[in-house]
């Protein structure tokens, strides 16, 4: 299963790789990284229908996760991968919007990587 | 008549004016008074038959000058002698002079004496003084206590004068305190308003690394735990690649932590009272650090709110001497101004400096848009530094509506908003400029086009 994850953190990219380094290993999960929403949708352009799964920071400069969101499920890709936003703010109103705008699930920072692992399991096999 | 008798004669003279005008010492007043005289003064009781009431006269008159500097200077206007000169009659222009601390007078009077000349005497007879022209008082003879009262009257005056104008300063000054305190708590209030502003983007911005830190140090008990699998195992290449991935996650935790740190130094920094001094300061970290906050904070405030950030930062412009806070400040009053223009153009499409609906989350992505120019529009804000010469620039620029030319002059003053009351403080702009000018020695200026955006541009000098 390929995951893009998309943050302007750039050390995400390390912490993800650290994290799930063992579902990396056995060839279970792949990870690809954009560091804003316009590079997520330049790769998602480049790379069609290959993500499966998209983890989105929702507070990101430039396009935010929401708009990178509406995009995803709403103009380009079909079927829709799998959208999963993650935000530093866990309020109401940012849950709200991602579900409306067709978002699959929605986390909050930090990341309990325990949990996202188990949320990533049913969709991997 | 003899010159020595003529010479005695207004020695006498002189002597008994002396006497009249209280400048004598208490002497025999027959020495130079006829029993038998008469005196009409300048005042109504002036009419004197007898020693004793010339005595009299002459002691109230050294009680009424007593403070003051009495002289007189005569000019004799006329001589007559009768009576193979035993009887003599002279007249006399006579100027008195009064001199006080305060101030001197002077008045003129005529006098006209008869003295008549016994064992080898001369004695006043008769004396006859025509009242001063500026004497208004008829039981005063010089007008002494007219224009004692005068005087006394204009120290009350000057008293009072002084008494009000001292009050008054009094007044003013406590208006003036008050006034200083005032301005001390606005100041304050504007810079917890701005705190208020770097709070969220703070928040956000600790819990980021925060979230690192803890992340990098779980995976590396992890890591720590495998590798001591591979020891069991011997297997030593394993070993070797997770201790590589140990130290590369603790320099990451070690990276975040200080992250966390300088975020943490920079918020105390902003809320202490301005005894900063100025240190050299890179320029470009600085704008970029608080580029980052007023960002983040507005994004905390109004979570519909996006924009996009440029930067250019010129490589150039190293490092200098600032007090880092006060330019901190200066660039996160213009960046949050800057995002609340391009925020308030995105919400209020095709409106000048709209008058309501301001913060309005209604038109948040996601919910129903009108078409159109809010869809077109991609609020900008550019944050710029450049050497230029021996001066640093520093550019923030957005894309909303710009400045109307009416309050384009009323934007650095004091107070001035245009905002909804109880948003701003509108010390933002006026404090900014301060900072800059009087603080650092630099200039704030503003380039604004109606419809297309506005650019405020810091020089310092480097």
């Amino acid at each position: 299963m390929k995951i893009l994850v998309v943050d302007d953190e750039q050390d995400v990219q390390v912490l993800f790789q650290q994290r799930f380094r063992k579902e990396i290993k056995s060839g279970e999960m792949q990870f690809d990284f954009a560091f804003s929403g316009e590079d997520a949708i330049k790769y998602l352009n480049e790379h069609q229908q290959e993500a499966v799964l998209i983890l989105s920071d929702i507070n990101m400069p430039g396009m935010s996760g929401l708009e990178l969101l509406g995009h995803i499920k709403q103009k380009y890709f079909k079927p829709p991968p799998i959208v999963m936003m993650i935000t530093a703010y866990g309020d109401a109103e940012n849950y709200n919007m991602a579900k409306e705008l067709g978002a699959d699930d929605f986390l909050t920072k930090p990341v309990d990587f325990n949990l996202l692992k188990e949320k990533l399991k049913p969709i991997s096999q | 008549m003899t010159a020595e008798k003529e010479k005695l004669l207004n020695e006498t003279y002189q002597k008994i004016l002396r006497i009249g005008f209280a400048l004598e010492p208490t002497l025999d007043l027959r020495e130079y008074f006829s029993e038998k005289l008469y005196i009409i003064g300048t005042t109504k009781d002036e009419m004197i038959n007898t020693l004793e009431g010339l005595q009299r006269l002459i002691d109230r008159q050294k009680e009424q000058s007593a403070g003051l500097e009495i002289s007189f200077t005569s000019k004799a206007v006329d001589r007559q002698y009768y009576s193979e000169d035993t009887m003599a009659v002279l007249t006399d222009e006579i100027t008195a002079h009064i001199l006080s601390k305060e101030y001197e007078t002077s008045f003129d009077m005529r006098s006209s004496g008869l003295l008549k000349f016994e064992e080898d005497k001369w004695k006043l007879v008769y004396w006859h003084a025509s009242k001063p022209e500026n004497v208004q008082s008829e039981e005063d003879t010089f007008g002494i206590n007219e224009w004692k009262e005068k005087n006394a009257q204009l120290e009350r005056l000057v008293a009072e004068r002084t008494s009000d104008l001292s009050k008054k300063n009094e007044e003013l000054e406590a208006t003036l305190d008050q006034l200083k305190a005032t301005q001390t708590q606005l100041i304050h209030s504007e810079k917890m308003a701005s705190l208020g502003e770097l709070t969220a983007g703070i928040a956000h911005e600790i819990q980021n690394p925060l979230n690192f830190v803890n992340n990098f140090s779980e995976i590396n008990r992890e890591l720590l735990a495998e590798m001591n699998e591979a020891i069991a195992k011997k297997d030593y290449t394993e070993v070797e690649a997770l201790a590589k991935d140990v130290t590369e996650n603790e320099e990451k935790i070690t990276h975040h932590g200080k992250r966390a740190d300088a975020i943490v130094k920079g918020m105390l920094q902003h809320s202490r009272s301005s005894s900063a001094v100025k240190e050299l300061t890179d320029i470009n970290q600085l704008a970029d650090e608080y580029l980052r906050l007023a960002y983040h904070g507005l994004r905390a405030k109004d979570k519909s709110f996006n924009a996009t950030m440029n930067t250019s930062f010129d490589e150039n412009v190293g490092k200098a001497n600032v007090i880092s806070q006060d330019i901190g400040r200066v660039i996160l009053n213009l960046i949050t101004n800057a995002f609340y223009a391009v925020n308030q153009r995105k919400q209020n499409p095709g409106g000048f400096l709209p008058t309501s609906g301001r913060l309005d989350q209604s038109n948040a992505p996601g919910s129903e848009k009108t078409p159109g120019d809010s869809a077109a529009y991609e609020p900008t804000v550019s944050l710029a530094t450049k050497k230029e010469g021996n001066n640093i620039v520093i550019t923030v620029t957005d894309n909303a509506d710009g400045i109307s030319p009416a309050i384009l002059d009323k934007i650095f003053q004091p107070f001035f908003t245009t905002k909804p009351t109880g948003q701003g403080t509108g010390l933002g702009l006026s404090m900014s400029n301060d900072i800059v000018t009087k603080g650092h020695g630099g200039t704030l200026t503003v380039k604004t086009t109606e419809g297309t955006g506005t650019t405020f541009m810091i020089t310092l000098p480097a």
